[in-house]
């Protein structure tokens, strides 16, 4: 800053005039949406570990996600919610060539790959109905298991590993804190995959308006797809908090 | 790029009428209502920031008076409160009701929307040279998503139970429990709804001052050469986007808590004998997800006043800024330190002294950045030739409480000391000075620098110093002697302080306190006055840099039509302190003059 510039065009990329960052206005808007949604998912995932770490003892998920649609029977521990995260990844996938198709101004191209992400989010959310309608069948929902006249420890004990002698030792000498683990493990299910789902579901919607406006021409008019990329966006950040809400609640 | 396009029409205006400056007649709808204008959409904020203010200062004054004369009654409150001031007596649920919404609409409504939203609007695309915001559209929802908060939270003063009451930071278990308190119920419902699109209004706002001061600088702005209130707004955005959404998410399990069932704030709890279905929950987990919003709106509060009270200090003093990179490196600082020290108004709820020493240790760093600010200011007017303006006085002003206020924030970032000094007198007389006296003369100060850029007017300098010297002497009048009283202990929050042997002798400063409340309050209603006054009758402004600053701003016509310039935007040259000789007898360059042969930036 010592030296006299005519700086008729600033030659620097932050010295004004353009964007520093080589890019449009929404898009550096899109991602300080997504930086600020990011830490609304990690304040309610923050909150659920705090949680746990109260408990000495939390509900195995293999033994409470071991179901899969029309085979009800089975044990199969995490194959249907392996099959839901599949199908939005690759739903991702899809929305990578969509705003491939786009860059290479391919309208066709657009439409048959935004067509396959909306599918795949619809495959998803629909999924995760079943997923829900299944729990709540077996009596789980927002305000079950707080109380051991109602609930008692039978209707409940299946959900722990109880190859751990510990967890063993804590559903005989103090159900409640089971009952209490398993109350919260379900508060915050519900709570967080609804949360996600309800973030899923608005980024179907925006997807179909952006393919409507494909099919419209109005990009086709516009001159670039951009619009696509910065939906894209938003679908991508969907699933990568898919990968922490999977990991938290049926790795862990 | 962006907004040019969006401009188009508004521009192209201009060129078709040049040279009889006509311009055709917007609809009274889209100019002053859905206005997509940034300056019309700041003073939307301002306008609406004035009423909030107004009513949130009337009702620390009806709790005042029960707190200076509890034995007499007001047949006043009984005009303005109905029943909940049956024979002029403020009613105990309702002073608790009052003391809520007297902390959430200033905090919230009036020192975060009134002033970032008011000025972040209305100064960033004139001072960095655009013609609007990058989403102008999303920048009317923005106000229009404030506003739809500020008629929730309105409403909620009226239904049958009263508003929320269980004080501006909601704490579960009593905002859990609609059974707790009258204000548990409906009220509190109406607060969450309202605070959660209050908090989207942010996110479209904050979205939006990122962005536009990213993209949209004009030729030659570089970083470096923006103003500091243009630093500081985008620094306040920034906190905005990444605190506001945790606070989103301790409110949505605080709804699921009071309508679903659930326990995330809740455990073992009797109500009334009746044990509740609750189980396992944690009380303190609201408290981290409130404080990690909660503390970052503090500066939220403080940074435009800081940003404002810069550029004022330095044009009215005709100096350039002292250490003009060490005040935006030390906004820096306070901007990352603001998010990692929420837990220090948490030091008596239980948490491990460990963790608590670690929030002590950084909650005192602050105090380097915040003292590096201080010392510019000081040095920056030190042989000045000061123009003691109604602005530079509250600049003045503004620096001088922040300095009182902000010590004994030293104090009490000690949690050995914040054991006995928690929930005194002495935080109310804390924060009340830093954060709301201190925001409020950065605010007082922005409003009659810009008022002429807003309106072509001046407000009336008499009426203005008279504001000043009530409320500056005012503020030191009510929250000095609680300082006092907290270091004694006595407790905030309560509602009858004469019940106390310890807290008896007390009475008559709180006495005291509540008349220089009352004094202080007319004191600004005569500002509310000049202002709207002002706004059709005040001297007119008639040229373009009535204060003569160096800021693109003063660069635009009088009366700034959409898209700011009639001509192309200007191109930057220079930093925006540039008060020194031009050479012609000026004892100032703005910022789009060029370098003169042989003359070096700043």
């Amino acid at each position: 800053m010592t030296h006299a510039t005519t700086n008729a065009k600033s030659p620097s990329i932050w010295g004004g005039g353009q964007s520093p960052f080589k890019l449009s206005y929404g898009k550096v808007m899109m991602w300080f949406f997504l930086l600020s949604d990011a830490l609304t998912f990690s304040g309610l995932l923050a909150s659920m570990g705090s949680n746990r770490f109260m408990h000495k003892v939390w509900p195995d998920p293999n033994h409470v996600f071991h179901s899969v649609p029309f085979f009800e029977g089975w044990n199969a521990p995490l194959v249907f919610v392996s099959f839901m995260t599949f199908v939005l990844i690759v739903s991702s996938v899809t929305m990578v060539l969509a705003v491939h198709a786009g860059h290479c101004n391919d309208k066709a191209g657009v439409i048959k790959w935004m067509l396959w992400t909306i599918i795949g989010g619809v495959i998803f959310l629909s999924c995760q109905a079943w997923e829900w309608t299944h729990l709540y069948h077996s009596g789980a929902w927002w305000d079950s298991y707080n109380d051991l006249s109602k609930t008692p420890v039978s209707s409940f004990e299946h959900l722990f590993n109880t190859h751990k002698p510990y967890v063993t030792d804590v559903l005989q000498k103090t159900p409640e804190v089971a009952l209490s683990a398993t109350h919260e493990f379900y508060n915050y299910f519900f709570t967080i995959t609804g949360f996600h789902g309800m973030h899923v579901t608005s980024g179907v919607i925006i997807n179909i308006i952006i393919l409507l406006n494909v099919v419209n021409n109005t990009y086709e008019l516009r001159g670039h797809y951009e619009m696509v990329e910065k939906v894209g966006l938003y679908w991508h950040f969907v699933d990568l908090v898919w990968v922490f809400v999977f990991t938290f609640f049926y790795l862990l | 790029m962006g907004n040019d396009a969006t401009l188009a029409h508004a521009h192209g205006a201009h060129e078709h009428h040049e040279g009889h400056h006509d311009h055709p007649k917007q609809h009274f709808l889209t100019k002053y209502i859905f206005s997509q204008d940034h300056k019309m959409i700041g003073k939307q904020y301002l306008v609406t920031g004035i009423i909030w203010a107004v009513i949130g200062a009337l009702f620390s004054v009806f709790f005042r008076l029960q707190l200076g004369f509890p034995e007499s009654s007001f047949p006043i409150m009984e005009q303005f409160l109905g029943h909940w001031a049956k024979g002029g007596k403020l009613t105990p649920e309702f002073y608790y009701a009052l003391v809520t919404m007297h902390g959430t609409i200033l905090v919230f409504f009036v020192l975060t929307a009134g002033l970032s939203g008011t000025f972040s609007n209305f100064l960033i695309p004139l001072q960095i040279g655009a013609r609007d915001m990058a989403s102008p559209f999303m920048n009317m929802l923005s106000y229009w998503f404030f506003f739809v908060s500020s008629v929730i939270m309105f409403v909620s003063l009226f239904v049958q139970t009263g508003p929320a009451a269980g004080g501006w930071t909601t704490y579960p278990p009593l905002s859990a429990l609609k059974e707790a308190s009258l204000g548990s119920g409906l009220g509190m419902d109406l607060w969450l709804i309202s605070m959660v699109l209050f908090v989207v209004s942010q996110l479209l706002g904050g979205l939006n001052y990122i962005t536009t001061i990213l993209n949209m600088r004009t030729n030659g702005m570089k970083m470096t050469r923006m103003p500091l209130t243009i630093w500081s707004f985008f620094f306040t955005a920034i906190l905005g986007v990444l605190s506001f959404p945790v606070l989103v998410s301790g409110v949505v399990l605080l709804i699921f808590d009071r309508h679903m069932g659930t326990s995330f704030y809740l455990s073992e709890i009797f109500i009334g004998g009746k044990a509740l279905s609750h189980i396992g929950g944690s009380a303190i987990l609201y408290q981290h997800l409130f404080w990690f919003l909660g503390h970052p709106e503090v500066y939220i509060v403080m940074l435009p006043g800081m940003g404002m009270a810069s550029e004022i200090l330095s044009t009215h003093s005709r100096k350039p800024i002292f250490g003009y990179l060490a005040m935006i490196i030390s906004l820096i600082g306070i901007t990352s330190l603001a998010l990692v020290v929420w837990a220090h108004h948490m030091f008596v709820s239980g948490m491990s002294p460990f963790l608590g020493s670690v929030f002590v240790l950084l909650t005192l760093l602050i105090a380097i950045p915040s003292a590096i600010k201080v010392f510019n200011w000081l040095t920056t007017i030190w042989r000045g030739s000061i123009r003691f303006t109604v602005p530079m006085m509250f600049a003045i002003g503004f620096v001088s409480i922040f300095i009182s206020g902000g010590l004994t924030g030293i104090w009490l970032g000690n949690s050995a000391l914040d054991i006995h000094l928690h929930d005194t007198y002495f935080v109310i007389a804390h924060f009340h000075l830093v954060m709301g006296v201190s925001a409020f003369f950065g605010m007082f100060a922005g409003v009659y620098h810009w008022f002429p850029k807003m309106f072509g007017r001046f407000m009336n300098n008499t009426l203005g110093y008279i504001h000043f010297f009530i409320t500056f002497i005012g503020a030191y009048l009510i929250f000095w002697p609680m300082h006092y009283a907290g270091l004694a202990g006595m407790p905030r929050r309560y509602y009858d302080y004469s019940a106390w042997v310890s807290y008896k002798d007390y009475q008559p400063m709180n006495a005291f306190i509540t008349v220089v409340v009352v004094i202080t309050f007319f004191a600004q209603l005569l500002f509310v006055f000049n202002f709207f006054v002002s706004m059709f009758r005040g001297r007119k402004v008639t040229s373009q840099n009535p204060w003569k600053a160096t800021t693109l701003e003063w660069t635009t016509p009088v009366h700034p039509e959409h898209g700011n310039w009639e001509g192309p935007i200007p191109e930057v040259h220079r930093w925006p302190y540039d008060y020194k000789d031009d050479g012609h007898g000026n004892d100032f360059i703005p910022q789009n003059v060029p370098l003169r042969p042989g003359e070096e930036e700043h």
